[in-house]
């Protein structure tokens, strides 16, 4: 260890103003930042002491996709082998779809940071922490077949339009994992749904289609049974099947403070609660499906676990923070029973409230000042 | 009535004057800096569209459509007026944005400084134009569809420009770079909307 910390102190002087690999210094900054920890303190005026930073928020987070990742490489294997109608043991079945996962990691990690080194170069700030778990969450939430060049131009697309146009991590309006799949799907709608892309090489004989994809098409037969819908065991993007493992990494969320507990209950409450409504109105199969299952299918727990929670994309009051994951719970599951050309709908609900968090906030500010204005008057009165 | 409230909720949502069309965005992009000049302005056209899209169908359908004069004498049945919709269409439009001005001047002298030229210039902006137009192209076939899509798009516009008057007064605080700053960074925002609301495309009702 020590020898790679003299080495790094070697190189730093190339790296700042004035040395000759001056261009590099965003690049070499964010490896000596992963690498060690910083040594910068402030120096006069810091008001709050807080043994959490940026860097360990996002690696907490890190650390709770990790189950999921790990279940999702497993199951592209399984269905892989099941379509093919062949049974191996499970390494063999995880180790297909860690082969088939690295290129999509791989590739997504080297656009992302690319461009984000660019980026921080040019407009000299840091490399954020942001991408390093944007950069996770892009590959969980593609189908396993996507192509690599699509994967590419979509995270430049998130990158630079989603985040870096406002300044970087931090700053910006929707989430930029949740830009990138949506960037991919109105950009590549054929290999983004489908009955083809959610299992890699498959049979040809053999049926792909996610249950949501059946239940959008009114194919109610091969539902999977509830506890396969909580254990994962059906097709769909990668990390997003299971819901099990998805908890798991919300209890990690949660037991650490990072994501807010407000935001996942009140989607699952608002999911919930409109499966309920449909069940009540019941017109067709899909109405009649049962809610519970509406929150175990697709995306949904990922989304809410993951995406809804982000920090900086969600309303930021805590009266806020209801409105907003009711709204996402809602108005997924209309989308999915609604609208005949999506059979999901969490992603864009989860866009949808973070394009109107910052309203939500305002009214909800708004009104405190009013609330609070009103209460001073009556004690002057008094 | 179903469909009447079908034709509400498809204007606000589905086919947006803003996100669907891209239209009415001059005074959208430029009064769209504070929340509270938005709603006002907001406010204002979901006035002006609820009653102009109806009273341009009334004239449409009395007046302007081929065989519309048949009610006067049969021997109008045959006239065809539609080349006159644009320039009446207009004339309401102005006329109504006058009223406008006018109440908003009464009531809320600091909203109508606030607004300053964009109060007037509703009556050159293509929403409320594209309204009555809309109107016309997709034949409603009452007064109350007529109404109830007056005043969706108007609702759908109120959100789209109160949505980004928000968006705008967080990013106060953003790093955008120095060149897109202002309209640059505000059209950007606006796509990254329009993305949002496609969730809303496709849905039949």
């Amino acid at each position: 260890m020590k020898a790679l910390r003299e080495f790094i102190d070697k190189q730093k002087p190339h790296f700042e103003k004035g040395g000759k690999l001056e261009k590099f210094y965003s690049a070499f900054d964010a490896i000596e930042t992963l690498l060690y920890v910083p040594d910068k303190v402030t120096t006069a005026g810091a008001h709050i002491r807080d043994a959490i930073d940026m860097k360990r928020t996002m690696i907490t987070v890190f650390i709770s996709l990790i189950p999921a990742l790990l279940f999702g490489m497993w199951n592209i294997g399984y269905h892989h082998f099941l379509s093919l109608g062949e049974s191996p043991d499970h390494w063999t079945m995880f180790f297909y779809g860690f082969l088939k996962m690295l290129p999509i990691i791989v590739v997504t990690y080297g656009v992302g940071l690319g461009l984000e080194i660019v980026f921080a170069q040019i407009r000299s700030h840091e490399v954020n922490e942001g991408f390093f778990v944007s950069g996770l969450l892009i590959p969980m939430i593609v189908p396993p077949e996507t192509p690599l060049w699509q994967i590419a131009i979509a995270v430049a697309f998130a990158v630079i339009f989603g985040k870096e146009v406002f300044g970087g991590s931090g700053m910006n309006i929707v989430n930029p994992a949740l830009t990138a799949r949506a960037f991919l799907f109105f950009a590549y709608p054929s290999d983004m749904s489908g009955e083809r892309v959610w299992i890699s090489e498959m049979a040809d004989s053999f049926s792909g289609a996610t249950p949501l994809g059946n239940a959008l098409v009114g194919n109610f037969d091969n539902m999977p049974t509830q506890w396969d819908m909580f254990m994962g065991y059906m097709p769909g993007s990668i990390g997003e099947t299971s819901t099990l493992m998805i908890l798991v990494g919300a209890l990690i969320l949660l037991a650490t403070g990072i994501a807010n507990w407000r935001i996942m209950l009140s989607v699952f409450a608002g999911g919930y609660i409109m499966g309920l409504l449909f069940n009540l109105w019941g017109l067709n199969d899909y109405m009649n499906m049962d809610p519970l299952s509406h929150l175990l299918l697709g995306g949904f727990a990922f989304g809410a676990v993951f995406m809804a929670t982000d920090p900086v994309t969600a309303a930021q009051t805590n009266k806020g923070m209801y409105i907003y994951g009711f709204l996402i719970g809602v108005i997924a599951i209309l989308i999915r029973v609604f609208n005949p050309a999506y059979p999901e709908g969490v992603m864009l609900a989860i866009l949808l409230m973070n394009v109107f968090a910052p309203l939500i906030d305002h009214y909800v500010i708004e009104s405190n000042i009013k609330k609070r204005l009103k209460r001073m008057k009556i004690a002057i009165k008094n | 009535m179903q469909e009447i409230f079908n034709i509400f909720i498809k204007s606000i949502f589905i086919d947006n004057m803003v996100f669907a069309y891209f239209l009415g965005m001059c005074s959208y992009l430029a009064v769209s800096k504070t929340v509270k000049t938005s709603v006002g302005l907001g406010l204002a056209v979901i006035f002006v569209l609820g009653i102009t899209v109806p009273v341009d169908y009334l004239l449409n359908e009395f007046v302007l459509e081929p065989g519309a004069l048949a009610w006067v004498d049969q021997s109008f049945a045959d006239v065809d007026l539609s080349f006159l919709s644009f320039i009446l269409f207009i004339a309401i439009i102005a006329s109504m944005v006058q009223l406008v001005e006018m109440i908003v001047e009464k009531f809320s002298p600091a909203l109508y400084t606030s607004l300053g030229i964009f109060l007037p210039l509703i009556a050159v902006n293509c929403a409320i134009l594209g309204g009555s137009l809309f109107m016309q192209e997709r034949d409603y076939q009452s007064l109350a569809q007529a109404t109830s899509f007056g005043l969706g798009s108007g609702v759908g516009w109120f959100l789209a420009i109160v949505g980004i008057a928000a968006i705008r007064e967080k990013i106060r605080y953003s790093n955008v770079p120095p060149a897109l700053r202002g309209l640059g960074i505000t059209f950007i925002i606006t796509g990254l909307m329009g993305i949002a609301f496609m969730s809303f495309l496709g849905i039949k009702l």
